[in-house]
């Protein structure tokens, strides 16, 4: 059977346009305080800010140094500041960002290395600190566990998450209290603790339980703003506490 | 400079290097050393999933996933290793299920499975449902579980160390492995590890190309640095391009999309695939399918403005479908190109996606550095390596199964080698050829910029040596590779500094990819056949009489640009499939 659908409509030909960042540099051996320095690009309006930064570096400023890999929102390497929110560089569009000047600035709350890279062992510290892995208890089935779609779709949303660190470094509270574990790290115990062959809730809402744990949230949504993979963080952070009180899950 | 002595270094922290870290570390002292951090590895960026023959769904058997991964490669695959890896397929998936992958599920709660292209039952009757996924992120739950299983077994990582060297040396007249070394990202400092057994784990090199599907980071470095010290790879010019990239942007949608039923249309809206693989249709291997695409842009049957690419409609299937199965594809079309596959047609087109080659290895993962010596003590695995298990054309979802199969074999093997040996003792001067390429790089005075020279590579090689090539096309890229070779002893790193110096680096992946550029033309010429992803249109069929047989390159030693490519060959083993034509 061949369908004759009508194609869709050919997207109108763009043209690029200059486009002028303000980007917050820092260089560790040189530099005492970061301070902002500006570059005009030409970019189309369909380009990813990655694309900007990486042709600024390749044409204009070698030094200018941010962290990037997949360059389609997976691999989680480029989480920025862009125009004062936390975004991941290669999923914002140039076109998205309105007129103006863009500035970019690396994420809050993590010690500065170097331009737009920041130090990630704190984050991934509490990533860890929180038990990220299936525990089981009883015999090892022979073939697979078993678990019902509708099991699967309790966590199913947590299990996006990338580690981008986006949603834990435009957290207020993350930002002054550095003891408080942040978002991104209680999407991890979410994931276990709701998944139906898990058998280690109990010692994970034991941790998240301690006062640098999930009672510091305020509810404030800026994380489930700032998530590139539409995870509803804070309504997850809400289940964790919830099962706190409760005690099941 | 600081040492390192460790039983097992594991180079890569992707599927393979960590499920080979998974075995290893509860074996030996293992350090896994990355370039990235683990979870930034692009075995995430997998979608569809990965194949075994479960049969949780209709009757399957592991025997007709090797008929299908032998065909699927158009007979250039090693049929002893296929068939290990469609054995071992089921337990693999069976073991990342236990370790807390949280596969999509049957009705009954068991792992689902759906279509993908070449995937038959009973040789070639009619598309079976053989891919275990998790909607379309496998990659990244099988990345994210691995990951989550080495923090729960204490793995070592040493996070951001590129590495940049392979240490043998030669004892009693041949090669053996002693450590690599490696380039510390945050501060600069050139690191030695000692070690008894080494797993190159490091990917693929898609960044040869402009359009692609690959990360930033993959530029293979693992198979540039084994080349360089006199180690041949194997069927280069091999390469998969993937047909349905999003159109210009090369970024990746899943077969899994016509597995679900998704149809690939030209300009007029018709399904051209039926012309093509009367059986299969969209879900032919994906050498045919790129194929089929591009003649239908060469032909004037293309969409678009420029009349350069074709269509992906999932038009027909439902939204809960098309949002429960592949959410994050409808994402990426909606984020890149501003449209909805729910009711729009997506603009794709194919892109540069998986190297079939790479470094030798035999089913026990170790390194080859001719048709059958060992290198004692080196191991690679994934897409690294040329088992071969995919031959001249993977089928979609055994790379996840490669990396899962291979990787492990590739622990318990480097594993067993360090608990059996002694340290092979470290030459003089271990880090002489690291530091002189380094500070080479960084003190280098010329005018030449490393992404100029990388932008004019990534064109010739999408022009001359993508899906089509002729003898014309090859000498072409070929002589603009030499050029770019002579340009790049000219570059100049803007960034002096010690502190993640990232310019340095991209100078440094820069020459990596030359060299596996070089190669993968040289390779591609000395072929003169068509099969699986090396078409060439000056030899259009398959040449069994002359090229049933695996290609081995290796460098011919010189300075700097001085240096060339000797094509060698090695038999392919055959166990229980003779070459036949093959028809979808």
């Amino acid at each position: 059977m061949t369908a004759t659908l009508e194609p869709t409509e050919a997207p109108a030909r763009i043209e690029p346009r200059d486009v002028t960042f303000k980007i917050r540099r820092f260089i560790p051996e040189t530099d005492d305080d970061p301070h902002w320095e500006e570059y005009v690009v030409s970019a189309y309006p369909t380009d990813r800010v990655l694309d900007a930064l990486m042709k600024i570096k390749g044409e204009q400023d070698g030094t200018l140094t941010f962290r990037r890999s997949c360059g389609h929102g997976i691999c989680g390497s480029d989480a920025m500041r862009i125009n004062g929110r936390n975004r991941l560089a290669c999923k914002t569009l140039i076109k998205d960002l309105g007129t103006g000047e863009i500035t970019v600035e690396a994420i809050k709350g993590l010690p500065l290395e170097k331009d737009l890279v920041v130090d990630m062992e704190p984050f991934f510290a509490a990533y860890r600190a929180v038990k990220p892995f299936l525990i089981t208890d009883g015999h090892e089935p022979t073939k697979e566990r078993l678990q019902s779609a509708e099991e699967r779709a309790v966590f199913d949303d947590t299990t996006k998450c990338i580690l981008c660190a986006a949603c834990t470094t435009s957290c207020p509270v993350f930002w002054t209290d550095e003891q408080y574990f942040g978002p991104a790290a209680i999407v991890a115990a979410h994931r276990f603790i709701f998944d139906s062959r898990d058998a280690g809730a109990e010692a994970r809402l034991e941790i998240l339980n301690e006062k640098e744990g999930v009672w510091r949230c305020r509810t404030t949504f800026n994380c489930t703003d700032a998530c590139p993979r539409g995870i509803e963080v804070t309504k997850a952070i809400q289940q964790v506490k919830r099962a706190l009180i409760f005690r099941r899950v | 400079m600081q040492t390192h002595r460790f039983d097992v270094v594991i180079v890569g922290a992707g599927g393979a290097g960590m499920r080979a870290a998974l075995e290893s570390t509860k074996r030996a002292r293992t350090a896994v050393l990355t370039k990235l951090y683990p979870t930034r590895s692009h075995t995430g960026a997998a979608q569809g999933g990965m194949c075994a023959a479960l049969a949780n769904v209709e009757e399957d058997n592991w025997e007709w996933h090797t008929f299908d991964t032998v065909k699927g490669g158009d007979y250039l695959v090693d049929q002893d290793a296929a068939e290990i890896m469609c054995k071992e397929a089921i337990d693999a998936v069976i073991d990342l299920e236990k370790m807390g992958l949280p596969f999509n599920r049957t009705p009954e709660g068991r792992i689902d499975q759906r279509r993908f292209g070449g995937h038959t039952r009973n040789h070639g009757e009619a598309a079976v449902r053989r891919s275990c996924y998790a909607a379309d992120r496998t990659g990244h739950m099988i990345l994210q579980t691995l990951y989550q299983n080495c923090v729960k077994e204490g793995v070592e990582f040493y996070n951001e160390f590129y590495v940049l060297d392979l240490i043998l040396v030669e004892r009693d007249g041949r090669k053996e492995t002693a450590g690599v070394v490696a380039y510390e990202l945050a501060t600069g400092a050139i690191h030695v590890f000692h070690a008894k057994a080494v797993i190159f784990a490091t990917g693929g090199y898609g960044k040869v190309w402009k359009t692609t599907s690959n990360a930033h980071t993959l530029t293979g470095d693992g198979m540039a640095i084994a080349y360089r010290r006199g180690l041949p790879l194997e069927d280069m010019e091999f390469y998969q391009f993937h047909p349905t990239g999003l159109a210009g942007l090369g970024v990746l949608l899943t077969e899994g999309a016509r597995g679900e039923g998704g149809i690939l249309r030209n300009a007029s809206g018709e399904r051209f695939m039926e012309r093509v693989a009367p059986t299969i249709k969209d879900l032919a291997p994906r050498d045919m399918v790129a194929r089929a695409m591009v003649a239908e842009v060469r032909e004037g049957r293309g969409a678009g403005p420029d009349k350069d690419y074709v269509y992906l409609d999932l038009t027909h299937l439902p939204k809960e479908q098309i949002e429960a199965k592949l959410p994050d594809i409808t994402e990426f079309a909606r984020t890149y190109l501003g449209v909805d596959p729910v009711t729009e047609l997506v603009p794709v087109f194919p892109t540069a996606h998986y190297a079939m080659g790479g470094i030798p290895t035999n089913v026990e993962t170790e390194v080859l550095s001719d048709n059958d010596t060992v290198v004692p003590g080196l191991y690679a695995a994934g897409e690294v390596a040329c088992v071969s298990v995919h031959g001249a054309n993977r089928l979609g979802t055994n790379s996840l199964l490669d990396i899962n199969v291979f990787g492990r074999r590739a622990g318990i093997a480097a594993a067993d080698f360090a608990n059996s040996h002694d340290f092979a003792p470290l030459p003089e001067d271990p880090a002489a050829y690291t530091i002189s390429l380094v500070e080479g790089l960084r003190s280098g005075a010329g005018g030449e910029r490393v992404a100029a020279i990388r932008r004019d590579l990534q064109q010739t090689m999408d022009l001359n040596a993508q899906v089509y090539r002729t003898e014309a096309t090859l000498k072409e890229a070929f002589t603009d590779i030499q050029e770019l070779r002579r340009r790049y002893r000219h570059i100049a790193v803007q960034d002096k500094g010690a502190r993640y110096n990232t310019d340095l680096l991209e100078a440094i992946e820069l020459g990596f990819l030359l060299d596996l550029a070089e190669v993968t033309v040289v390779g591609a010429l000395e072929r003169k056949e068509s099969r699986g992803g090396h078409a060439r249109e000056d030899y259009p069929g398959r040449d069994d009489v002359n090229y049933m047989r695996h290609t081995m390159a290796y460098r011919i030693p010189g300075a700097g640009d001085e240096s060339g490519v000797r094509i060698d060959y090695k038999p392919v083993t055959i166990t229980r499939y003779q070459p036949m034509e093959r028809k979808y």
